[in-house]
């Protein structure tokens, strides 16, 4: 076989000599295809494997860590909680529209397919500027998108968040999160085992869509990327809809032996896998299975990744029972083939066999690389920036409303709007709160979920940032009223075969494993995207959070702004918040430079901690963090019915309204309690600072005794609703 | 009450629909698509939702379900039949309820908290409110535009048909009140007789406090005040 023929699958030259090696013989076409694709990253995660091992993936509250279609999660009363986060960033940089919208539909699979009815997706997405190049096109098409396949589906897209940074012109970032309910004894795996027992295919019928999406996924995307749509799929929610609803039903029937998405690779991952954890093998003629073209090829059938199919190993004698479920909701239901026990993964034509591959090859056997790692120059130059002796360079309302109106900071109704996030009538919370509630039917219970990153810290410290991730989602579980209970991750990087990438997946990584060891949140699965850049440049580090937490009583769910006058507020944390990193130096100073507060994370545990217990106890009215845009920003969000007078006492006015630091909370309580929350807050050495008490229609700060700043809500509200509508519309 | 909710493949509100009764204290009754009589039922709920993807027009192909036929002769036997969002669509598509749903003004679907006028309160679905009551039902659609002809329009307002309009929060019937753009602000409509109702707002979807408020209450105490009323009469 000529070289070109793997290197344009993807596969380096030690790859082809390997699967020779494993073979014992020169192998066929069809499968040196089969190896590039279950080869490729997106399925082997052949570099970051070594990384990934370090995450704390055990807990009492883990049932299934990662490995999986997603990961699960108890919640007591034989309850379950089943999440995963994916990326679909390539394919969303091409075709925003059919990107986004197969994002949803991919991950919502992941979940049903483990027996769990999905009850919420959330989405993290990243852009280049509003105002470069074609990034509102991009945003448009992506909302457009997750509205049209998540509303159609009828799962409630409740939360997510977006951010704006150049680092993601041309290579936007649409991370798709969904998170299902179950009872323990509905749980589904992915798994092929009982010789003998058929493999059926089920669903939609297999098309030349997304021929090579998985190894599209895992190169650089360069001007060709464009010639490359075919590799985007093709989704129709309408169909997956009814696919849902024929999974579920054929779950809890317990008629099957293991169900798979035909996902990233479709049928050659979905087999090869299913064997694999059952330590078996699959046989399967491909002249079986249900086509929409004709004259596709078998590496076309195989390569295929057309979207709403799944492959479905029943138990033997019940396929007519798996047939008749698919055809009352109108979708075929096809014997392919069969489960070995020869470890193979064999494939005929019409009878004719036209490839056999040792499972094991495809999935253990793949390559691992420990990719060099070298800290890159701009590290310790950004680091060593000195911000001392910066002052305030206009007045604190003009900062005010020019941070408001950037959009990263400002309100993301004009996105939230166009989903449906009340479908299931279980919304608790819904967007714009810190992290969404989703009510759990039956009980008092509800989950709540979030997805964070501040990309802006890894790429300065990739270390610090990554723990900063999980940090700042554990804060906005927390800021609704719930513990944190476990996360999901998707880790956007660029080209891991740079070393100075791969220093920053390391680090990033070992940060997020770090956080998530002391919260107590292990990580249950997710996905990995690299090879994140355009034009040789890459996008800042983005390892995103989706973390799911649990409310035992949905009346102490909180919410983040004051309702009413005369609550109490105060700060949970430090006062002043640092300028690196900050929103006010990237936007005034143009500089997003310096050293990032040393990480004190067993101290930030216990402000959650302290929270929650607070809040537990009854005590705590509203909550909400401060992250981008600091102090002033975070009150500014929270006075949306009534305005506050804050009356502060500060050694460094420009830090403690616009500095920036995780780990800082600020709440609202009755005045009746304040001496009690003092004490507590005293007797646990947990830093509290009374700021003032709401109250007034507008919003007034004193530092040291003189006003600062005097501005009616209207005024600064218009601003942070319309920005980013007027941009788009 | 015998209460029967009709489940078309892509409807995805019919189960909302379902709780919204139970919340309510009701036993209501899914309908499979594909079932052809809905004797014995005392009100048809027709789910939002996407029927049949939406494909074609919205509404467009439910029409031709099974069940449809027997829904329409119900319907024109004086039988309450109710519409949500999709459901609403599909009884313009039918033609029991006059106009059509046009895609919204923004070309964008939208969803989220809409306040509505009360413009009747003489009706199975509204003698629990009053008149220019202003009350909080969340819209969910990408094509909510209500239109219709001059004399259309003359029509349903000569005939009383008009029973919801979209507001602001202090009540005005304008452009910002409306969220899609629809004529007259119309939110929703009943047939002449009144026994047929059609309606983009969701008021399943605030029956209870915890998911965001209790005033699409009203319209469910008032098929059930309407209900008693009437037994009570045949009685």
């Amino acid at each position: 076989m000529e070289p070109k023929v793997w290197r344009s699958m993807g596969l380096f030259d030690d790859e082809y000599e390997k699967i020779k090696e494993l073979m014992g013989r020169e192998p066929n076409f069809l499968e040196v295809g089969i190896f590039a694709v279950m080869w490729s990253e997106h399925c082997s995660y052949k570099t970051s494997k070594p990384i990934l091992r370090k995450f704390p993936t055990e807990g009492p509250q883990v049932l299934q860590g990662p490995g999986e279609n997603a990961g699960i999660v108890d919640i007591g009363d034989e309850l379950a909680v089943v999440f995963k986060m994916e990326s679909h960033n390539h394919p969303s940089a091409i075709e925003p529209y059919q990107g986004a919208a197969t994002g949803v539909g991919g991950i919502l699979r992941d979940v049903f397919t483990m027996g769990a009815r999905p009850v919420a997706v959330l989405d993290a997405l990243r852009f280049g500027p509003l105002d470069e190049g074609n990034n509102k096109y991009l945003l448009s098409g992506v909302v457009a998108g997750i509205s049209g396949y998540g509303n159609s589906i009828g799962i409630p897209t409740v939360g997510g968040d977006v951010y704006f940074h150049k680092s993601y012109s041309g290579n936007p970032l649409v991370n798709a999160m969904a998170v299902g309910l179950l009872e323990h004894k509905h749980i589904a795996k992915g798994v092929a085992s009982g010789v003998g027992n058929p493999v059926m295919a089920v669903g939609a019928r297999t098309g030349r869509d997304g021929i090579h999406g998985a190894t599209f996924a895992s190169v650089e995307l360069s001007e060709e990327s464009e010639s490359q749509r075919s590799a985007v799929q093709v989704g129709d929610p309408f169909m997956e809809k009814l696919l849902m609803e024929a999974c579920l039903e054929l779950i809890r029937a317990d008629i099957i032996v293991g169900i798979q998405d035909m996902g990233a690779a479709g049928l050659t991952s979905s087999s090869s896998e299913m064997a694999s954890r059952g330590g078996s093998g699959i046989e399967m003629d491909l002249s079986l299975v249900p086509r929409r073209e004709t004259g596709m090829t078998p590496y076309e059938i195989m390569l295929s990744e057309s979207q709403e199919r799944m492959l479905v190993v029943p138990k033997a004698g019940k396929e007519k029972e798996v047939e008749e479920v698919f055809t009352r909701w109108g979708l075929e239901a096809v014997v392919i083939g069969k489960v070995t026990d020869d470890g193979k993964l064999r494939l005929l034509e019409d009878g004719k066999m036209v490839a056999e591959i040792p499972v094991d090859a495809l999935t253990d056997e793949a390559p691992v690389y420990n990719r060099p790692s070298k800290e890159p120059e701009y590290y310790q130059t950004l680091k060593s920036k000195k911000l001392d002796g910066l002052r305030l360079k206009d007045s604190v309302e003009k900062v005010l409303l020019t941070l408001l109106a950037n959009p990263s900071v400002a309100s993301k109704e004009w996105i939230y709007r166009q989903y449906d996030h009340q479908v299931g009538t279980n919304t608790a919370v819904i967007p714009g709160g810190d992290a969404a509630i989703i009510r759990v039917r039956g009980t008092n219970k509800g989950i709540a979920m979030t997805t964070d990153c501040n990309s802006r810290f890894v790429y300065m410290d990739p270390y610090i940032g990554g723990a900063l991730a999980v940090i700042e989602a554990a804060q906005n579980i927390a800021c609704v009223g719930a513990r944190p209970l476990a996360i999901t991750d998707c880790l956007n990087f660029g080209n891991p075969e740079k070393p100075e990438i791969f220093w920053q997946f390391e680090q990033a990584c070992a940060g997020v494993a770090e956080a998530c060891r002391v919260l107590d949140t292990p990580v249950t699965g997710g996905n990995v995207s690299l090879y994140n850049e355009t034009q040789g440049r890459a996008i800042n580090p983005t390892p995103m959070i989706g973390m799911i937490g649990l409310i035992d009583d949905l009346n102490n769910v909180l919410r983040n702004n004051f309702k009413s006058e005369g609550e109490e507020i105060y700060l949970l944390g430090e006062l002043n918040g640092e300028l690196a990193g900050s929103e006010y130096l990237a936007q005034w100073e143009n500089l997003e430079a310096g050293e990032l507060p040393e990480l004190n994370l067993k101290a930030i545990r216990n402000r959650i901690d302290f929270l929650l217990d607070l809040n537990s106890a009854g005590h705590v009215l509203a909550a909400h963090d401060i992250t981008e845009g600091g102090l002033t920003v975070a009150l500014a969000e929270m006075t949306v019915d009534t305005g506050a007078i804050l009356n502060i006492d500060t050694d460094d006015e420009l830090k403690t309204l616009f500095g920036e630091r995780l780990g800082r909370i600020i709440i609202s309580v009755a005045k009746e309690n304040r001496t009690r929350v003092e004490s507590i807050a005293k007797a646990g050495a947990i830093p509290l600072h009374h700021l003032g008490v709401s109250g007034g229609s507008n919003l007034q700060i004193s530092l040291n005794g003189s006003q600062c700043l005097d501005i009616p809500i209207s005024t600064y509200r218009r601003v942070y609703e319309r920005t980013i509508r007027d941009k788009m519309e | 009450m015998k209460i029967g909710i009709v489940r078309f493949p892509g409807s995805n509100c019919e189960v909302d629909c379902f709780e919204a009764w139970r919340v309510l204290g009701e036993d209501p009754k899914m309908i499979w698509h594909q079932e052809t009589s809905v004797q014995g039922y005392d009100l048809i709920v027709l789910p939002g939702g996407f029927s049949y993807g939406d494909y074609l027009r919205t509404g467009a192909i439910a029409r031709f379900s099974p069940i449809m036929e027997d829904v329409i002769r119900f319907a024109k036997n004086g039988g309450l039949v109710w519409g949500i969002c999709n459901g609403f669509q599909i009884l313009t598509e039918c033609g029991l309820l006059p106009g059509a749903l046009l895609r919204n003004r923004e070309l964008h679907f939208i969803c989220g908290p809409q306040y509505l006028r009360v413009e009747r309160d003489d009706l199975a679905y509204t003698n629990q409110y009053k008149q220019s009551d202003i009350i909080q039902i969340p819209v969910n659609h990408g094509e909510g535009n209500y239109t219709i002809d001059d004399e259309g329009l003359k029509e349903l307002k000569a005939n009383n048909q008009i029973v919801f309009r979209y507001v602001t929060a202090q009540g005005e019937v304008n452009d910002q009140g409306s969220p899609n753009g629809s004529r007259d602000n119309i939110a929703g409509i009943v047939n002449k007789e009144g026994n047929i109702l059609g309606m983009m707002p969701h008021p399943e979807r605030v029956v209870e406090e915890i998911i965001g408020g209790t005033d699409g209450r009203g319209m469910f105490l008032s098929i059930l005040n309407h209900w008693e009323r009437r037994m009570k009469h045949g009685a």
